[in-house]
């Protein structure tokens, strides 16, 4: 259980870049938590401090019963920290980097082996080999076991799958749901939406500010405007007429796809012929489900 | 215990496996003893000199010879007039020109007495400081050589005076190092540069070699106890320094047949207390810097200070009080005169051991900082 209350965090020698403007959320024991937002949102500034590397200038974090800036011994006894960039010793081997992190917090491979057993496997063929020279996915694993083999109840990952390719991602997330299974709560922070719906419940950051946090189909069913998208065409060309249009409110790229949200009484036929005027001809205009990405963009306009 | 044991155990694997440092340990210190003290020297040999002759006579002949047989002097050129032998000077062909009078053999038979010009370059101070010394000397021995054969010359009754005349001649005994080797003086000094470097700039970019990676953020997570964590950075040092300390003591044997006239042990002991306190102003460094860059830049500027204020090349009696006072804080300064202590003046443990007891003194306030300025929250 992690309770986060009103937490301020600033650098710079007059506090003039704040990386968090008061912070509240509470995790509940056994789930996984996602923190998502753009680079530069406050993720990893909340993360380190929630980690006990950084101190905050103010507010509360509170993990299982341990105050963050008075009990931080015991706060590293029980949390695993993987930061977002691999930290691990490149020089040392697979299996001498998950024997020194054993050693440092007392314990050993052996004792703790069921716990990362699933990810292990995997790197295991190669545990003689030297983390640097790891694929990216393969250092996340080790990372990964690195920080659980002393046994953490709660696991902080920061952007863990940053710079992972798709298949790894993937995998690295059925790893979580497993985890999870074993009773681990689980706080994690990416800047890929697509993975909100992984979490049990998420909350989007931004500028140091939650600006919304419940479960992904909470944060979904939440969603108030009309989304349509819109295909054909000149996606640049298409986008700047649809932006000139007084009814449509916000229109964004996704992918090979516009999202636009509009007024109320506007017709998606109406629309088709205000394109087609502009010389639009093959334009498919469709209303859509909002993504996490969709509410994400409704709440930062 | 079991802790430090596998985090010095990681230290030393981490540095085998760099293909650089351990060659460089063993490398460095038999290149330092091997090269350096031909070079490093502070005798001043091979001072070019033109002789401008105007008497052209057996004598002023005796003179230009005389000089031109010093080990110290070559002879560049023998100018007809000062002009050209000052344009010599003047490009940079000769450092010293002796003008010898045209009446020179006249007045030294009529008035056993005469006198020779000298110029000298000296924008080298020191050259042209000894240079003209070393001139007065070979003039001087000149003149008792002429003394003693222009004697008969003289009328009977002045010799007989002359003869009475007191004469005082300075003999000269070197004691500690009788064949006035400059490189006896150097090479124990060229051990504490060694260690300094070696034992300075590791442990400086060791923890911030963490920070760049990223892997202090593991270490400062886990429960590990920064004393312990600070102790298993140093100890490695420790080892290295003392193994560069081996190398070099041995190599200094053989290359030269210099061994310590005191004690070996003495040496070895003091050379510890050093390798510790330099270590451990190398830890702070680390701790106080961001990047590898950063140490480095304030490493070498720390290393600079510490030699060139710590007696090796210039002698602390001859410093500014201020520079004074920086060399009596400077832990290079009390090994250096140790190591010549113990290796020109056959000093025993006990004539050391107040440089010991200061050494130990800075090894303490270092170390003690290097554990404190350690934080594993920012």
């Amino acid at each position: 259980m992690i309770e986060v209350k009103d937490l301020h965090k600033s650098y710079g020698r007059h506090g003039k870049a704040n990386a968090l403007n008061g912070i509240t959320f509470t995790v509940k024991k056994g789930e996984i938590f996602g923190v998502i937002g753009p680079d530069g949102a406050g993720k990893s500034s909340l993360f380190r401090i929630l980690a006990s590397l950084i101190l905050p200038d103010s507010g509360t974090v509170t993990i299982n019963g341990f105050e963050v800036i008075k009990d931080y011994q015991k706060i590293r006894q029980i949390i695993g920290y993987m930061p977002g960039r691999f930290s691990l010793y490149q020089d040392l081997s697979v299996e001498e980097n998950l024997k020194f992190f054993a050693t440092l917090f007392n314990t050993t491979i052996e004792e703790n082996y069921y716990l990362i057993k699933d990810i292990y496997q995997q790197i295991e063929p190669f545990k003689n080999r030297r983390a640097g020279a790891l694929s990216g996915g393969m250092k996340q694993k080790l990372a990964l076991s690195c920080a659980l083999i002393h046994k953490p109840e709660i696991l902080i990952l920061d952007e863990p799958t940053t710079g992972v390719d798709p298949v790894s991602r993937k995998e690295f997330w059925d790893m979580l749901d497993r985890l999870k299974e074993q009773g681990i709560t689980i706080l994690v922070s990416t800047a890929y939406m697509d993975e909100a719906s992984r979490c049990d419940r998420i909350a989007l950051i931004l500028e140091g500010k939650f600006i919304g946090s419940n479960t992904p189909q909470g944060i979904i069913d939440d969603y108030s405007e009309i989304l349509w998208s819109v295909i054909g065409g000149k996606m640049s060309t298409l986008l700047s007429v649809l932006r000139n249009h007084p009814k449509v409110k916000s229109s964004f790229a996704f992918g090979d796809k516009l999202h636009i949200t509009v007024k109320e009484g506007l017709q998606t036929f109406d629309l088709k012929q205000y394109l087609l005027n502009k010389g639009f001809n093959n334009v498919c205009i469709d209303p859509i489900q909002p993504t996490i990405e969709d509410c994400f963009m409704a709440l930062t306009s | 215990m079991k802790t430090i044991k596998f985090l010095i155990e990681k230290e030393f694997k981490q540095m085998f496996r760099n293909p650089l440092i351990p060659r460089m340990i063993v490398a460095y210190p038999i290149m330092v003893i091997l090269v350096f003290p031909w070079a490093i020297s502070f005798e001043i040999k091979n001072i070019k000199i033109d002789v401008v002759d105007h008497n052209k006579s057996t004598y002023s002949r005796r003179l230009t010879e005389k000089i031109e047989a010093s080990r110290y002097f070559i002879l560049n050129a023998t100018p007809p007039d000062y002009q050209t032998a000052m344009q010599n000077m003047e490009s940079g062909e000769t450092d010293m020109i002796m003008e010898i009078p045209s009446s020179f053999d006249k007045e030294l038979i009529k008035n056993r007495t005469s006198g020779v010009g000298m110029a000298v370059n000296s924008v080298n101070g020191t050259q042209g400081l000894l240079g003209s010394n070393y001139i007065m000397q070979i003039v001087n021995d000149f003149s008792s050589e002429l003394r003693g054969e222009l004697m008969h010359t003289l009328p009977l009754k002045t010799r007989a005076s002359m003869i009475k005349m007191p004469k005082i001649e300075i003999l000269q005994q070197y004691k500690f190092n009788p064949a006035l080797d400059y490189k006896n003086f150097m090479i124990p000094g060229f051990m504490v540069l060694l260690l300094t470097l070696i034992c300075g700039i590791l442990p400086a970019l060791n923890i911030v070699m963490e920070k760049e990676n990223g892997t202090i953020n593991q270490i400062n997570v886990t429960p590990v106890n920064r004393i312990v964590f600070i102790l298993a950075k140093l100890i490695p040092f420790w080892i290295v320094g003392l193994v560069v300390m081996i190398i070099s003591v041995s190599a200094a044997y053989l290359l030269y047949g210099l061994w310590p006239t005191g004690n070996i042990i003495a040496v070895l002991l003091s050379a510890i207390v050093f390798i510790i306190s330099i270590s451990g102003l190398g830890i702070i460094i680390s701790n106080y810097s961001e990047t590898m860059q950063q140490a480095s830049f304030l490493v070498m500027f720390f290393i600079l200070i510490l030699i060139l204020l710590g007696g090796m090349f210039t002698p602390i009696s001859s410093m500014p009080t201020w520079a004074q006072t920086i060399a009596y804080i400077n832990p290079f300064t009390y090994l250096t005169n140790t190591f010549r202590m113990l290796y020109l003046n056959g000093s025993s443990l006990a004539d050391v051991s107040g440089n010991l007891m200061n050494l130990g003194i800075i090894a303490v306030v270092l170390n003690g900082w290097a554990v404190i300025s350690y934080k594993k929250r920012g």
